[in-house]
């Protein structure tokens, strides 16, 4: 059968890649810019058998998150950045746990309640975990409606794959940009049953109780008898994603002498950038991190080591920033395009490629 | 019968020993709140397909020596969202409770609490009272007397500044989606073979798939409230009771 193509919007394309998925619940609560995700559900799932919830609260979604995790199932819900705040909490209870669950952020402008349209000012805190403790979560940021589709779908697999919470970092210009996607179920490795799962004593297979706790380390459990065997658990788990689970592109990157670096519709922006530098001679490359966390550490710093010049283009005040100079030699000439350079001052403004252009040029020429 | 003959004696099979770094205090009744649910879970037959959803309070221990699927202590508060999203995604048969405590439930808890009633989510609520905030070393809760000094209201709760307490058990009864409410104590074998009726008629509402229910269990607390365990339980008769009467606050057969 041929996959199905549609002309789709990057938050519609998180409904479908999560069908493609087989999750079976979407809980999530209104908020701007990513209504039409919620809807999507709320028009979508009843009618196919699957759960929708419209829930009381952010922090209310992710605890309806955190049930239907401990139940075994593949639970999504999606938010904007004041909802993401009121989730972390709960984030941090399902790392200790060790339960499931993918969570799309469609980053608008902060902080407070901010704007209601697009920004990236989210990176920080999707990235080195926003709530307490210092647990770690697989971030995954799509720069085209077609991506988003696909990496809902590769989200739940590494959800499950690592038994923690996978974070979908979209933003307001990919989440209401139209484009074709291609409609396309993803085949992933098999995973093992649930067996940790809560369903009843007596419907447990070998008839014994499962008990799950996000006071491991306090509670002891097969798994993790103490806080110290807890905290290597984490370690070995946070060390094998960061070994096993780095996603990037690259463009260009053979004779460049200055490499962009962009996540998102920033990536977008600079793609375009980058081929207008081409079209007037200038040698430029562009690294594309599409696993945030995870970072690709190593990629860049081959470019920095290089002597190549680092552009970073984020609209935000510098949060990427922080991941590329640590990748990077104090040497290394890094300069940023952010949402101080958008195009005009008031929500509406975004970072256009003719910003991206004259820094290019203020570097290189 | 004479209920205040029947004893409350041996061990329930539900109980199991793990070694759980936690313990209740002498004279605290969060055992005797738990031994009121086991023994419905074991009249009614429930063990093999219930899931306990553990609130943050010292009875939190409870889901970890109750021999059942158990989640726990889950975020603050949070547990009715929990135990709802379980409902949505289980099976009619499973059954879904939360422990709680009067804090845990009515003061960071109260959005999931109120809108998981509303909603008639089929699971139970059980809200274990004991008028302050036990774990934390006895502080001031929504539930806490007018005049009734903790660490926080040291010169006792006045209405001006900290307000009048809730009664949970009757504020949950007004909402559609609630199929039953009901407050019960365990100062004495009547009191408790009463409140033992209360959880399995509310535990009956959620296998009959009639509606959201709820039970709150007054409960002493000796090493917060300074008194010794017996004068604990006088103080609920005589006292407390005053402010949560016992009873049930509604009883459907179906949702209007
Ligand atoms: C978000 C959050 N805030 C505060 C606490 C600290 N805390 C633990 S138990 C508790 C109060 C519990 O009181 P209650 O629900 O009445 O139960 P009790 O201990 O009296 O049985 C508090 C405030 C916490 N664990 N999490
Ligand atoms: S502090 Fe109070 S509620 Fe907690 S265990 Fe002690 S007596 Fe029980």
């Amino acid at each position: 059968m041929m996959d199905e193509v549609v002309f789709i919007d990057g938050n519609e394309a998180v409904g479908w890649g999560a069908l493609a998925a087989d999750c079976d619940a979407f809980f999530g609560y209104p908020i701007t810019p990513q209504n039409n995700i919620t809807e999507w559900f709320a028009k979508e799932y009843p009618k196919r058998g699957r759960a929708f919830v419209q829930t009381s609260s952010e922090t209310a979604s992710i605890n309806w998150l955190y049930g239907g995790a401990s139940v075994g199932k593949r639970v999504i819900t999606s938010t904007s950045s004041p909802g993401w705040a009121l989730m972390q909490e709960t984030l941090s209870h399902m790392a200790n746990t060790e339960v499931p669950c993918v969570i799309v952020l469609v980053q608008r402008g902060g902080p407070g309640q901010g704007t209601t349209r697009h920004a990236q000012m989210d990176y920080t805190s999707a990235t080195k975990g926003g709530g307490n403790g210092g647990y770690k979560n697989i971030v995954l940021g799509p720069y085209s409606a077609q991506e988003a589709h696909d990496l809902v779908q590769v989200a739940f697999y590494l959800a499950d794959k690592y038994i923690n919470p996978v974070i979908v970092l979209s933003d307001g210009i990919i989440g209401t940009t139209l484009e074709t996607v291609t409609l396309k179920k993803l085949e992933f490795e098999k995973l093992p049953e649930k067996d940790w799962a809560l369903r009843g004593k007596g419907r447990q297979k070998d008839k014994k109780r499962r008990v799950l706790t996000s006071a491991q380390g306090l509670v002891p459990t097969p798994r993790n008898p103490s806080f110290v065997a807890l905290q290597n658990t984490l370690f070995e788990k946070h060390s094998t994603m960061e070994r096993e689970e780095i996603r990037y592109e690259t463009y260009q990157l053979e004779d460049a002498d200055l490499v962009l670096v962009a996540y998102g519709y920033s990536a977008r922006v600079s793609m375009e950038a980058m081929s207008q530098a081409r079209g007037i001679g200038l040698k430029v490359g562009m690294i594309r991190p599409v696993t945030l966390w995870p970072f690709p550490y190593q990629q860049v710093k081959e470019q920095a080591k290089k002597g190549n010049k680092i552009l970073v283009v984020e609209d935000s005040l510098g949060q990427m920033l922080m991941d590329v100079k640590m990748a990077c030699d104090d040497g290394t000439e890094i300069g940023l395009v952010s949402c101080l350079d958008r195009h005009e001052v008031m929500e509406g403004g975004a970072i256009y490629p003719e910003k991206v252009l004259d820094k290019i040029r203020a570097m290189m020429e | 019968m004479n209920d205040n003959k029947e004893l409350v004696a041996g061990t329930p099979k539900i109980k199991i020993n793990v070694p759980v770094p936690l313990a209740f205090c002498q004279g605290c009744q969060h055992g005797s709140a738990t031994r009121v649910i086991w023994d419905s879970l074991e009249d009614l037959g429930l063990e093999d397909r219930i899931i306990w959803v553990g609130g943050v309070t010292c009875g939190t221990v409870s889901a970890f020596i109750s021999d059942v699927d158990a989640i726990g202590p889950v975020p603050h508060g949070r547990a009715p969202d929990i135990a709802s999203a379980m409902r949505r995604l289980s099976d009619k048969e499973t059954i879904i409770i939360t422990y709680q405590g009067d804090g845990d439930a009515i003061a960071i808890g109260t959005e999931s609490l109120i809108q998981a009633a509303a909603r008639a989510e089929r699971i139970t609520v059980f809200m274990v009272n004991n008028v302050n905030y036990g774990t934390t070393g006895g502080q001031m809760a929504p539930t806490t007397l007018i005049g009734q000094k903790t660490t926080t209201s040291p010169t006792g709760r006045g209405t001006n500044k900290e307000g009048f307490p809730i009664n949970a058990a009757e504020l949950v009864a007004v909402l559609g989606g609630t199929a039953y409410s009901a407050r019960g104590s365990l100062t004495s074998p009547a009191n408790y073979n009463k409140t033992k009726k209360y959880v399995k008629k509310a535990l009956q509402k959620q296998i009959d798939d009639i509606g959201f229910s709820f039970v709150e269990i007054l409960s002493a607390c000796p090493a917060n409230w300074g008194m010794p365990p017996v004068e604990c339980l006088k103080w609920i008769d005589n006292t407390l009771t005053k402010q949560y009467p016992l009873g049930e606050f509604k009883d459907l057969d179906a949702l209007v």
